[in-house]
């Protein structure tokens, strides 16, 4: 049996699989959950009144200043990446404009 | 002039939505009369804030209340943002849509705050084009809201209410009278709040406000109220509410909570009160 | 006259004098009146990043974050009024972050939770029937190609940001393993979540996102490339979008 062919075979498997459940959690169960927002909202309410919060006088522009409290990336130890590599991350693009399906 | 087939909000309490009470709503034996959402939440692609919107609509009657529009702007409106807002309304048709007399975006950049502006014949020109505009693209009246002020101009040569009245004259648009505004406004400014109602066009208010401030202080230790809705809303409030149903008759009335954000049984108790101050209004 | 440009330059900072021709209404100057704009402004962006970020937020503490976010709203105030798109270059911006360069998974740890809250936004679909590939002959399957859902998002990175992520924001995950990790993003109904893609299955859904024909992204994934597995996450997640046989270039 070539590669392909055995492709073919796994894929079918799969297929079938999920065709025999095709519907598994319905959107309009989901649509309760409240879940996570994950980003800020916007609102017409106004904020912490004359607190310094947003006239403190620091250089921000500068890059000089140091670290103040500590957060969990002291409970990992992860090493500079072993290849020296420094490539960061890259979101690839979804091409949207391909040939209707 | 734009008044087409929208029935309008009912005379009732209604509550602004938070996706955290979605459940409590739909469980609710006895919801509120309506719902209102801020307008730039739901400009997303998709997802759930979206279906849950849709879901809502079935039930209540929503209104839509910009928070982003920078109606009194000096730029030109964005047209983007229009555009968003026109899809939005489009598709939801909801009972009502309304804005603030302030201003957000500068050059581009959105400050995401409600920023105050000057009452002159300058700004009163293009506060009503920008109107004209906003009602032109969504094919209805739109109603404005009185801000919340912490200062004032020496360029100012009317009074907002007469700026809001004249507004209102040239555009045909409707008001949005927040009442909790009005004592926030009225305190920190040095007026009083029942005579700002007396002046404030009511024949134009389709929808009242209410919320709670917090207190703070100025450089020479006046009391300074912060719109920060993110309390109950204070006796003397409910008492001005009160005297302007006395003028009004009853209106649509929104409990506002946007910072610390309580359960909805505690919103509920709100409304309640709401509900009671409709209540006494003499038919 | 006092124009709204005056009125704007302080409220980001305050080395500038607050604008003329304000008062308290009585006559007086509004002096600290103007700050609670200033702080308005300010404290508002600043939670916008916090609860877009809340992982880079407990990475680096609270009071680190505020300190970032201070510098990034000032240096990059919104240029949309949707503060659900706010922080698009945040990742970028702590690239330049010095007193954080030595945690070099900062920038990739912000472009996964800014490619979760895309996800979380982007535009509702409906999943492609998987009956599609039953009994499709071997030619037919080789030339099929398949659209991703317009919530799924592939971010590639030398870091293990799916580990760092979880670890952050799932209590009870194990610490990140020194590896590097490829994050699948997907959203099988409205919650958005990140997976680890196995080996050979970067090619795959690259191949995929370009367009390219099942046969030919099999091809990229190398021949130890599980593509059962690979096809059960993807319909597990509803991912797959549509499924095209037409013989399209």
């Amino acid at each position: 049996m070539s590669t392909s062919m055995k492709t073919a075979a796994i894929v079918g498997a799969v297929a079938a699989t999920f065709a025999a459940h095709a519907t598994t959690a319905s959107a309009q169960d989901q649509v309760k959950c409240f879940g996570v927002s994950l980003a800020g909202e916007n609102d017409c309410a106004a904020g912490p009144g004359t607190t310094c919060a947003g006239t403190s006088k620091v250089d921000y522009q500068g890059n000089a200043w140091t670290l103040v409290d500590a957060g969990t990336c002291e409970e990992m130890e992860l090493p500079a990446m072993a290849d020296g590599s420094a490539r960061m991350g890259s979101l690839e693009a979804l091409e949207r404009d391909l040939p209707a399906s | 002039m734009f008044d087409t087939d929208h029935e309008g909000l009912p005379a009732t309490p209604g509550v602004g939505y938070k996706p955290q009470h979605f459940n409590d709503i739909l469980k609710d034996a006895a919801p509120v009369g309506w719902l209102e959402i801020h307008a730039e939440n739901y400009m997303g692609d998709g997802g759930r804030p979206l279906a849950q919107l849709r879901h809502l609509s079935e039930r209540f009657p929503i209104s839509v209340h910009g928070v982003g529009l920078s109606i009194g702007g000096e730029d030109p409106l964005d047209p983007d943002h229009l555009a968003r807002l026109k899809h939005l309304v489009g598709w939801l048709n909801p009972a009502s849509f309304s804005e603030h007399l302030a201003w957000s975006t500068h050059d581009s950049h959105f400050l995401n705050d409600l920023l105050p502006l000057p009452y002159t014949d300058t700004t009163l020109a293009s506060v009503a084009d920008h109107i004209d505009q906003v009602q032109e693209a969504l094919g209805r009246q739109m109603l404005l809201e009185n801000p919340s002020s912490y200062l004032a101009f020496t360029q100012s040569t009317m009074s907002e209410t007469d700026f809001l009245r004249e507004l209102a004259r040239r555009t045909g648009c409707g008001l949005l009278l927040d009442v909790n505004n009005v004592f926030v406004s009225a305190t920190n400014l040095g007026y009083s709040p029942i005579e700002y109602i007396d002046a404030y066009p009511l024949d134009r208010v389709k929808e009242i406000h209410l919320g709670g401030h917090d207190e703070d202080e100025d450089d020479h230790g006046a009391p300074l109220l912060i719109d920060s809705h993110g309390r109950a809303v204070v006796d003397p409030v409910w008492t001005l509410l009160d005297e302007t149903l006395a003028r009004t008759g009853a209106r649509p009335l929104l409990i506002e909570w946007d910072t610390d954000v309580p359960d909805w049984a505690t919103l509920r108790a709100e409304t309640m009160r709401a509900q009671d101050a409709l209540a006494r209004v003499p038919a | 006259m006092t124009g709204q440009h005056s009125f704007r330059a302080p409220l980001l900072n305050a080395d500038l004098a607050i604008p003329d021709g304000l008062t308290d209404g009585l006559g007086r100057p509004a002096g600290a009146r103007y700050n609670v704009y200033r702080n308005n402004v300010a404290v508002s962006l600043a939670e916008a990043l916090e609860t877009g970020f809340p992982a880079i937020a407990k990475l680096i503490g609270p009071e680190n974050f505020r300190m970032v976010a201070a510098r990034y709203l000032r240096a990059a105030p919104p240029t949309s009024p949707l503060m659900m798109h706010y922080g698009a270059g945040f990742p970028e911006f702590l690239e330049t972050v010095e007193p954080l360069a030595h945690l070099g998974y900062l920038p990739d740890v912000a472009r996964l939770e800014l490619a979760l809250r895309r996800s979380f936004h982007a535009a509702d679909h409906a999943p492609a029937d998987p009956a599609l590939l039953q009994g499709v002959d071997e030619d037919a399957l080789m030339a099929c190609r398949m659209t991703l859902a317009p919530s799924a998002h592939l971010l590639r990175s030398p870091w293990p940001i799916v580990s760092i992520w979880a670890f952050n924001m799932r209590p009870g995950s194990p610490k990140p393993q020194a590896r590097p990790e490829d994050a699948l993003i997907l959203r099988a109904a409205f919650d958005p979540e990140p997976l680890v893609l196995p080996e050979g299955g970067t090619a795959f859904v690259t191949a995929l996102i370009r367009g390219e024909n099942f046969g030919s992204a099999l091809t990229a994934a190398g021949v130890d490339f599980d593509v059962g597995a690979m096809l059960n996450l993807l319909f597990t997640h509803r991912a797959i979008a549509g499924i095209s046989f037409k013989d399209t270039p």
